[in-house]
């Protein structure tokens, strides 16, 4: 066919599918193949609680979402100007996304009466006229992959299974992607299944040619998506899940400590102990507990012997764990909890993504618990933050909670490799001399308790959960004394925000008539949409917050200097409340609790009728 | 540095706390059977660490001049597994009570057995709840009178060697608090397991259970309330010797016989540490018409979670410190940006 191009800086692309369709891999292919084309991306896995939902269900349709081009891309993006739409299901549950005058891209050979059915259509929307805002290239792929695949004799259930490499096949040639690192993974991951791996790339092949070779419909145009103008250096693809682990790794090393890395499965935390149970190469243990208070007491356990303990889990699992903490909180000894938070509350969206989980974070526990917490803000960020939260934990001594959500758990994007060796090391130095030592002995500066490991030959001494001695250690009810600990352990803490780097402005003026405050994962899209709101000609500034307590000594200054405040959180107002309480500034809420992130328009529009 | 442990006397391990359990507590007893008993153990002091959770018998690390860590309600095997692990070269001992292990912990002392993480757990079992004044206990007979159940307890109590041996643990006990010569001889077995011990201590609670294990203490009724075991030896009991345990192999059931009465002496059962099945029976013993065991139930080495971590972790390492984190970050799929 004549391949017309149609030139775009940036473009979103969404995969939807049955939850057995493959989606997912078929967007981390493409995500790789862009990322190695050369543009700057981001993406949002967007799948069911359902692990295999019945086939052809609404509910069971898995999606991943790609943004890619050639400017700074920090979200999943708004609008889908491509949608592959593997059955009926998915075409219903994703059609809403898609730009009018998009591409569809249909499976026509999944649009039967059955399919329909279970969609809940009437009419097949190939033929009833629906579709007629859109560009529909509709074609039989279940047919295609079948002749693509015969020479390896597999079943026709297997056959069938190869149709979302087709897809990706006839996706690469519609983007003008190269399709060897596929072939190349392929390989890899079906090494001792060499007919499945043959049979995958020749269907990858298949759909390949199919672009190139086939009458296509007019309008269906190749997309040119020019290369970002990126830093230089060495680039990988990154999920927030790896960039935990990893940075959590690489905090044990420069605090020089083993980990002991204890956690519960629990959606969408488990993947950090996936990620580490296969790195006990690098100085990690992992420990599947019985349940989540077993997890972080085995964490504190640990710690009290020389390690560090880290656990992780979500909102629910955090929820049980508050009672531990605040043992960690009593006896100072250093804990990171990481929550990758999720939609709630109870069992709330296991697989959708929340901010809802600061105050909890910062003040759910029982007694006056006061203790650092860190926000990661997107995939790569989590690798310095899980360095921030050790770095915290060790030189303090006390837990640090890390807050991440399922947006960012399961996003990826490219990162730049940093060079670990440039990191500045934070070695624990542990007490080891018996004159004069007490388990309450403090460092005079930071307020630390002394780290005295069992093992320890002449340091032999008792920590627990009822107060302690200031002067000793020893158990303790004086009155006076438990004034002094309470007012201590919040020193402490408080303390930490000479420790911090100052709150800088991240986009904008230092004194605009707008500053939008975020945290956590909504910033991407309040970077783009106070970027475009700026290029309009807007008076508007992002501010984003990674401490969230202790806050950075300058906030409050920086946020008096602006005439309006809007902090976007995906909850029902938790920063806003903390700002307001804490500043005494007023500040305003945005707020969306549907599982989704913001999109950038929403932010764009909230600015806009802030400056009206 | 043996010589310099085994020089280590009661003084070296007991603290400067003042012990603060109620006079007459069993408590004491344990406590000072294994102050005396640590320098025997022929390991450096340091590496001894007591985990509790909350209750009296969790007070207990306070007292003990060692390392000690007094945490939360129910969750001492869980802190316990995590010091295990950190430093497998520590002893670890978890102190509890019915209420800590059985109720509020359950979970983590059937996981703790189940794991067989090396652990040597001590529940001192008073059947009722000492700290919080009174309260029934898991353990506590059917009909006791507490603040709780002023009608009379109405829910069955758990056995602790029947939870312990079902959920998997490979060294089972019981002993008697008071009673320092089989206490010391018991611990001492169970510090020499590999992996996760578990003793029942029965302890007297003076104030709120007071002799509800006086059938097996006293010592002018003793011997006919309780039996002994030993491996390989038959169990044999009685003020005068003449009372025995024998199976019923029709109906799977212990029987009390009299020797050279209803039953030959070559019937009496012989204990078989190693066997699940009669462990599981001589351990239920206890009822209005059996004897309550004391001594080694159960005794079967299995592999421990600590040495297989160990093992797997040292085949990903291949004897490497630990990897080199620049090398990690570069794993996989990466691409140079000119």
């Amino acid at each position: 066919m004549d391949a017309k191009t149609e030139q775009h800086q940036n473009i979103v692309v969404r995969f939807a599918g049955d939850s057995g369709d493959g989606m997912q891999l078929t967007g981390t292919n493409f995500t790789l193949a862009t990322a190695l084309y050369g543009n700057n991306l981001s993406t949002f896995p967007d799948f069911p609680a359902e692990i295999r939902a019945p086939v052809g269900a609404t509910f069971g349709v898995s999606a991943f979402q790609i943004y890619f081009g050639s400017e700074d891309v920090t979200t999943a993006g708004d609008e889908v100007e491509v949608l592959v739409a593997m059955n009926p299901a998915a075409l219903i549950t994703n059609l809403k996304y898609l730009i009018e005058g998009g591409l569809v891209i249909v499976d026509t050979g999944a649009f039967n009466a059955k399919n329909l059915a279970k969609a809940k259509y009437l009419s097949n929307p190939l033929e009833d006229g629906s579709l007629q805002a859109y560009k529909v290239l509709a074609i039989d792929i279940h047919s295609q992959v079948i002749a693509a695949v015969e020479e390896f004799g597999l079943s026709h259930k297997m056959s069938l299974r190869c149709k979302n490499m087709w897809t990706l096949g006839l996706v690469f040639w519609l983007f003008d992607r190269d399709k060897q690192s596929t072939i190349d993974g392929l390989k890899a991951k079906f090494a001792n299944k060499p007919d499945i791996a043959n049979a995958n790339i020749a269907a990858l092949n298949a759909g390949n040619a199919y672009g190139e070779t086939a009458e296509l419909p007019s309008g269906v145009e190749v997309y040119k998506v020019p290369k970002a103008d990126q830093q230089p250096g060495t680039y990988r693809n990154m999920d927030g899940t790896t960039a935990l682990a990893w940075g959590l790794l690489a905090g044990g090393q420069l605090a020089n400590l083993g980990i002991l890395f204890a956690s519960y499965p629990i959606t969408p935390a488990s993947g950090l102990l996936h990620t580490l149970a296969r790195r006990k190469d690098y100085n990690v243990i992992t420990f599947q507990a019985e349940d989540e208070i077993a997890a972080v007491c085995a964490a504190i356990g640990a710690s009290f012997a020389g390690s560090l303990g880290v656990t992780s889990s979500a909102g629910p699992g955090i929820a049980l764990k508050q009672e531990a903490i605040s043992l960690a909180v009593s006896a100072e000894l250093p804990l990171v909890v990481v929550n990758t938070q999720r939609g709630g509350p109870s069992t709330g969206l296991p697989t959708k993504t929340e901010q809802s989980d600061l105050l909890q974070a910062i003040y759910g526990r029982h007694g006056d618990t006061p203790l650092p917490v860190v926000a990661s803000s997107h995939p790569g960020d989590c690798f310095d933050t899980a360095i921030e939260a050790v770095r915290l934990a060790t030189k303090y001594m006390t837990p640090v909670m890390l807050l991440s959500d399922g947006y960012i758990a399961n996003a990826s994007a490219p990162w730049l490799i940093p060079d670990f060796d440039e990191y500045e090391p934070f070695p624990v130095e542990f007490h080891d001399k018996p004159e004069g030592f007490q388990p309450s002995l403090r460092d005079a500066e930071t307020l630390a308790r002394v780290w005295a490991k069992p093992g320890t030959a002449g340091l032999e001494h008792r920590i627990g959960g009822i107060e302690k001695s200031y002067d000793t250690g020893d158990i303790s009810y004086d009155p006076d004394n438990h004034q002094k600990m309470t007012d201590t352990r919040k020193a402490k803490i408080d303390n930490i925000a000479n420790d911090i780097p100052m709150q800088e402005v991240h986009l904008g003026n230092n004194n605009a008539k707008l500053a939008v405050v975020g945290w956590g994962s909504t910033y991407g899209a309040i970077h783009q949409a106070v970027k475009r709101c700026i290029r309009e000609g807007l008076d508007v500034s992002h501010i984003h917050i990674r401490h969230m307590w202790p806050l950075p000594t300058n906030l409050k200054d920086l946020l008096a200097g602006y005439d309006n405040i809007l902090i976007p959180e995906m909850n029902t107002g938790q920063l806003v409340k903390i700002i307001r309480s804490e500043f005494l500034l007023d500040a305003k809420a945005l707020n969306k609790v549907s599982g989704q992130p913001f999109k950038i328009s929403e932010i764009e529009d909230a600015i806009k009728s802030e400056l009206n | 540095m043996n010589q310099a442990v085994n020089k280590l006397t009661i003084k070296d391990y007991t603290s400067d706390q003042e012990v603060r359990w109620c006079p007459g507590c069993g408590d004491y007893a344990i406590l000072k059977t294994i102050q005396k008993l640590m320098p025997e153990f022929d390991r450096p002091k340091e590496n001894q660490v007591f985990i509790s959770g909350i209750g009296c018998s969790s007070r207990f690390p306070y007292y003990m001049n060692t390392y000690g860590f007094h945490t939360i309600h129910g969750r001492a095997p869980s802190i316990a597994t995590g010091v295990k692990l950190a430093n497998p070269e520590l002893d670890v001992w978890v102190i509890t009570g019915d209420g800590d292990a059985l109720s509020i912990g359950g979970n983590h002392t059937m996981h703790a057995l189940r794991r067989n993480v090396n652990l040597n757990i001590l529940l001192f079992n008073n059947e009722i709840y000492g700290l919080t004044k009174g309260q029934y206990s898991p353990t506590s007979k059917v009909g006791t009178h507490s603040p709780s159940t002023p009608q009379g307890s109405i829910d069955l109590p758990l056995s602790p060697c029947a939870v312990a041996l079902g959920s998997g643990a490979a060294f089972v006990a019981r002993s008697i608090d008071t009673e320092m010569k089989h206490l010391s001889a018991v611990i001492k077995t169970a510090h020499a397991h590999e992996g996760a011990s578990f003793i029942e201590i029965l302890q007297n609670c003076p104030i709120y259970n007071d002799g509800i294990f006086e059938n097996v203490k006293d010592k002018k009724i003793a011997a006919d309330f309780r039996v002994e075991i030993e491996h390989g030896q038959a169990l044999i009991f009685g003020k005068e010797k003449n009372k025995g345990i024998r199976l019923n192999t029709k109906t799977l059931s212990l029987e009390v016989v009299t020797i050279g009465v209803d039953c030959p002496l070559e019937e009496v059962l012989v204990h078989d540490q190693t066997n699940l099945t009669l462990a599981q029976l001589i351990g239920a013993m206890g009822g209005d018409d059996s004897p309550v065991a004391v001594g080694v139930i159960y005794h079967n080495p299995k592999p421990n979670y600590v040495d297989d971590l160990f093992i797997q972790r040292e085949q990903l390492s291949q004897g490497k410190d630990q990897g080199k984190l620049n090398e990690l970050l570069r794993s996989g799929h990466t691409w140079e940006v000119a």
